[in-house]
């Protein structure tokens, strides 16, 4: 689905990851305004980043993460050349992931 | 109720026991296998039971080891950065609350052991409020507030 970019970079034992993520995160209070009905909630609910079989971070959202979301957060134990992988899951069941090397 | 729940988790085999089965197997961390999304605590439309519904608790213990990192005036409410870092060791999981927003919580990032207290993103806030930052350590709920100013509300409607 090609969905996520993202940045992987290892610095004094610390790697941030950054990613961008292409995604409408819907919050289902939106009004269609040509039928006055409600856009449907679209969102991601969670996404986990892995290095080594080991899940680093596992966040949970709601739909107030906005459009399109950008997401950083830096873990210790990374070293450059290790892969990480990025996933996530949103409402509907629709999901995609994307395999990083640590630069 | 509560023997019903205690043959489940001695079977671990029945519809909650898929994720029990992977625990036991060592394919998710005690933490993860924790990380459903909790929907009592991302619709509650109050803080206090955002809370409860995620930790079980409101007890918010205030701490100058958070700080939070976001605009003054955020002139976008669609999109307004927030950078949570916290120095609390054992820091568990960060919690991003927008107090005045309909489901006041946004987000709730659950660490590693070898992952840093530093989460940042962007969130959409309907007005001006306070954003929330709650740190789980050691048993108990660490936060601070910062007040943002909303010009545009990012809630759409």
């Amino acid at each position: 689905m090609a969905s996520i970019k993202m940045r992987a970079k290892a610095s004094d034992g610390v790697t941030t990851i950054k990613a961008l993520i292409s995604h409408v995160m819907e919050t289902g209070t939106r009004k269609d305004k040509k039928t006055g009905k409600k856009i449907p909630a679209h969102f991601i609910q969670e996404v986990v980043c892995e290095h080594k079989g080991n899940k680093i971070m596992v966040a949970n959202w709601g739909p107030a993460i906005s459009k399109n979301p950008y997401l950083s957060f830096k873990f210790s134990g990374g070293a450059s050349g290790d892969t990480v992988k990025l996933s996530w899951v949103d409402n509907k069941g629709e999901k995609d992931s994307k395999e990083a090397t640590i630069k | 109720m509560t023997s019903m729940k205690r043959r489940i988790f001695l079977k671990g085999s029945l519809a909650t026991g898929a994720i029990g089965v992977a625990a036991s197997a060592g394919l998710l961390t005690p933490r993860a296998s924790l990380a459903a999304w909790s929907k009592d605590a991302f619709e509650a439309k109050d803080v206090n039971s955002a809370l409860s519904g995620l930790f079980g608790s409101s007890d918010l213990t205030g701490s100058d080891k958070i700080k939070i990192k976001a605009p003054d005036i955020a002139e976008n409410g669609a999109v307004v950065p927030v950078s949570v870092t916290t120095s609390i060791g054992g820091a568990e999981s960060i919690s991003i609350i927008a107090e005045k927003n309909a489901s006041p919580l946004t987000a709730n990032f659950i660490l590693g052991p070898g992952t840093e207290g530093y989460v940042s993103t962007r969130i959409k806030m309907g007005k001006t409020s306070s954003v929330i930052a709650v740190v789980k350590a050691g048993g108990k709920l660490y936060s601070t507030g910062k007040e943002v100013k909303v010009t545009i509300g990012g809630c759409g409607g």
